[in-house]
């Protein structure tokens, strides 16, 4: 085994070229950088090392302790039920941390999350795949943080949507909550689906699909939800409010608002920091689609949607809605998509 | 002996679907897919604007909203007696081409290689199948390292999509009639940049990686051939063309069957739902659908329906889409790289309905596609509209016919009073995951499990490939039914 580049802070000096962290473990070399290792790879370098004589027993021991004060480790249960992937999808287009930092680095320095289970990413598969989250549940009470992507079907006990089986007999999504929600530090509803219903519980709402809060009520569980909505929900919103949790807690009652999101991003409409409010104050609208103005007439839902689109942005800064001249849909709010139907017509 | 291996959930794809197969002397003989999660989306869609219709259906699925917003975009069109203009078509192929990259690179990397590579050996890599991956250390380890590169990689082509579209997943400016956006030189040469960036990945990574695989399980040449009756709408529209069989399409529509060419007759398309959970009458076309739910009924096991094209079973996507170009132009520049890739690894283009197959034809249409964006984002004209006006009629009816990156999507609406009246959707995996229809045909990825080899139950790594090879999304395939109160269905693990 090849011990090379270490520096564990204030131990060793980095003598070459360290930039993938754990990347480069994947492909058998075992680096050690400030932000590159977690509590458990630490102690299968340092065990090498120390079995290569590169260090001391006692050396050793101190190394162990600076590492469990060091790193704390988050494992996440990423669950996704009535939803399209579209929140997934978006939240690894997040650019900095990027993805790869997500899943493979310290988020933040000290803290690492583990993506235990997330049902389109993981390698593993049946019972394999349910056992894990499972036992995520049983081994990490009060320390694992709960990500619900999507609404939960609650009619018929929750029948409509399973995920795996167990003694022959599917798993509703409801029982997973059941089992699951209880022993969370945090529940992140991760988009409007999970945070109010969305999509999935338009009406005529076949499914009887809730969002995880009123799910979580209907169960008289007591975790903490924090919602993160949008269709999909912002990258920089899901990183943003995990930092939150790790860094500083749980959001406290006057950081987020009544509905349960966090001020810092959903605090001020859309339409008061719209790039279009020039037109409004001359008074162009735009009456068709491609034609340039104020889209208000249009049916924009800038004025009852809460989110900070117009400032942050979409897809690295590229663009966003109201950017490519597409009136907004209102995609952050509890009502959505009932309360802003029809969408293109003014409310 | 007779087992019965059951895959639930089949993890790495989109959406909540299992697997039930029966293994006899280490080969699968028969097998069932199920789709265990119902939506309604159709009932979702009754009585709303119609226009609302290209944000809600976006919503079936995350990976591939594009192909739902044009889908339905046409299908509106075609209900409302109007085509886009040059640059509303040209900025719709931009918007879905770009997800087309980004969901196939996503599809290889991030769902499929997993099943050949064995990744690092900490979570989400951890805990897995202990499969047969073969490929020496070096080569393997590349791949992982290309795994974590194509997760920023396919950020850019998101990007690049929402140059015009505002945002992804879920465009904002696709609409009936074209395009809101405004065309503006600086989005053209953001567009072109990122697209190079792209075209340089996929040229010297994704397109080698899927060769390299391919070489080292040349079996898979061999195993999941399925029913190999292929079908594609056809995509990419090259001019205005109001009728939309006589349109002219990157991607061509037609049939393969039997070896041979054929046309597309929407009206024959038709669906069954006598093993779908699901009350109401059997065998009708999209256009007149129905949806009853029925909560007990006897030997369906899925919220799948089974479409069918004049009674055949077809497989759609990108294997179908090759088949077809091939057929068509065999001088083209996709199918002249089909064929310089099966000479390169000693196949035969009778090996094409296979894993391996699917996943090269993917591969090389990204290639094909990426090279053929980088012209059409050129066609853009500045100072031209994107969008036609329309009028939404009082009554009226409609479909749009387009191949989704997953191969053939059908929107079909009716309005009546300016309202949805009916509205249904055909998808991609709808065709793919099929269970057995009326006569009891069983779907294109049932029919492509028979024969699989599995020595271990325990361990069915081989039928994970083969369903995975066709990229599913389940989110999409159940948008379909009125789910209040099905009853347990029973499932036999081994």
């Amino acid at each position: 085994m090849q011990v090379l580049d270490a520096k564990v802070p204030g131990v060793y000096e980095r003598t070459g070229p360290n930039s993938a962290g754990r990347q480069n473990l994947s492909l058998g070399r075992l680096t050690v950088s400030e932000y590159g290792f977690t509590r458990r790879e630490f102690m299968r370098w340092a065990l090498a090392a120390s079995a290569a004589g590169a260090f001391s027993q006692s050396f050793l021991s101190k190394l162990v302790a600076a590492a469990e004060v060091a790193v704390k480790e988050y494992p996440l249960i990423w669950m996704q039920t009535s939803a399209c992937s579209g929140c997934s999808v978006s939240v690894i287009n997040t650019i900095h941390p990027s993805i790869k930092n997500v899943i493979l680095d310290q988020i933040l320095p000290g803290h690492q999350l583990f993506l235990n289970y997330h049902s389109t990413l993981m390698a593993a598969a049946g019972t394999l795949s349910t056992e894990t989250a499972m036992d995520t549940g049983r081994r990490h009470k009060g320390k694992y943080i709960y990500i619900v992507e999507g609404a939960i079907p609650t009619f018929k006990d929750g029948i409509d949507g399973t995920l795996g089986e167990e003694n022959g007999k599917p798993i509703t999504m409801l029982e997973w909550v059941r089992r699951l929600a209880p022993d969370a530090m945090a529940i992140l509803a991760v988009g409007t689906c999970a945070a109010y219903g969305g999509i999935a519980a338009a009406s005529p709402n076949p499914t009887g699909s809730k969002g995880i809060g009123d799910v979580l009520k209907m169960l008289s569980i007591k975790t903490p939800v924090v919602n993160i909505p949008g269709c999909p929900c912002h990258p920089d919103w899901f990183i943003g409010t995990v930092a939150r949790v790790l860094l500083y807690g749980l959001p406290n009652p006057k950081e987020l608002d009544e509905a349960g999101r966090l001020k810092i991003y959903f605090g001020k409409s859309v339409h008061n920091r719209c790039i279009n409010r020039d037109y409004l104050d001359e008074g162009t609208f735009s009456s068709k689609f491609g034609e340039p103005g104020c889209l208000l007439e249009l049916g924009c839902k800038g004025p009852f949607t809460y989110a900070d689109c117009p400032l942050r942005q979409w897809n690295s800064g590229v663009n966003w809605c109201i950017n490519a001249n597409a009136p907004c849909i209102g995609c952050t709010e509890p009502g959505f998509p009932d309360a802003h139907s029809p969408l293109y017509q003014r409310r | 002996m007779k087992t019965r291996v059951a895959v639930d959930p089949l993890t790495r794809i989109e959406g909540h679907l299992s697997v039930e197969a029966t293994v006899e002397d280490g080969a699968v003989v028969e097998a069932r897919s199920s789709a265990t999660l119902f939506r309604g989306f159709e009932q979702i869609l009754v009585g709303r604007d119609p226009l609302d219709a290209v944000q809600i259906t976006q919503r079936f699925c995350g990976v591939c909203p594009t192909a739902h917003a044009v889908a339905s975009s046409q299908c509106l069109e075609n209900a409302f007696g109007i085509m886009p203009p040059d640059n509303g078509r040209i900025i719709r192929n931009l918007i879905q081409g770009a997800n087309y990259i980004q969901s196939h690179i996503l599809h290889f990397y991030h769902l499929a290689s997993l099943d050949f590579v064995r990744g690092p050996d900490f979570p989400p890599f951890i805990p897995r199948y202990e499969a047969d991956y073969r490929l020496p250390k070096a080569a393997s380890d590349a791949i992982v390292s290309h795994y974590v590169d194509a997760l920023h990689i396919r950020l850019k082509a998101h990007e690049m999509s929402a140059v015009f579209s505002g945002k992804m997943p879920h465009c904002a400016s696709v609409v009936p009639g074209g395009v809101t956006v405004t065309p503006a030189v600086d989005k053209v040469t953001t567009f072109l940049w990122r697209l190079k960036e792209l075209r340089e990945f996929i040229t010297n990574v994704y397109v080698p990686d899927v060769l390299t695989i391919a070489e080292v399980y040349r079996d898979y040449g061999e195993i999941g051939a399925g029913c190999k009756t292929f079908l594609s709408y056809g995509a990419f529209d090259l001019d205005n063309e109001p009728d939309v069989q006589k349109r002219k399409r990157f991607f061509p529509m037609a049939r393969s069957l039997g070896g041979k060419l054929a046309t597309v007759d929407p009206g024959k398309i038709t669906e069954d739902v006598s093993r779908s959970w699901y009350g109401s009458s059997t065998h009708l076309a999209p256009s007149a659908g129905e949806t009853a739910q029925d909560s007990a009924k006897k030997d369906a096991y899925t919220w799948v329906k089974a479409p069918r094209y004049d009674n055949g079973v077809y497989e759609v996507g990108p294997l179908a889409r090759a088949t077809i170009a091939r057929m068509t132009d065999a001088s083209s520049i996709h199918s002249k790289a089909i064929d310089d890739a099966l000479k390169n690894l000693r196949l035969k283009p009778e090996n094409l309905p296979s894993v391996m197959g699917r996943h090269l034809c993917r591969a090389l249409e990204t290639k094909a596609l990426a090279d053929a964006m980088a012209d059409w984002v050129l066609q853009i004209k500045l100072d031209q509209p994107v969008a036609t006006a329309f009028v939404i009629p009082e009554h009226g009816s409609g479909y749009g016919l387009w191949d989704a990156s997953r191969g053939a999507l059908g929107h079909w609406i009716s309005i009546k009073n300016k309202r949805i009246d009916r509205y249904q959707a055909v998808v991609p995996t709808t065709w793919n995951a099929s269970p057995r229809d009326d006569t009891g045909q069983a779907g294109a990825i049932e029919q492509a499990l028979v024969g699989a080899p599995v020595k271990d139950p325990a361990n069915p790594f081989s039928i994970a490939r083969i369903v995975r090879s066709f990229d599913p999304c389940i989110a999409c395939a159940v948008h379909l039914l009125t789910p209040s109160g099905k009853l347990l269905h029973q499932f036999r693990a081994v």
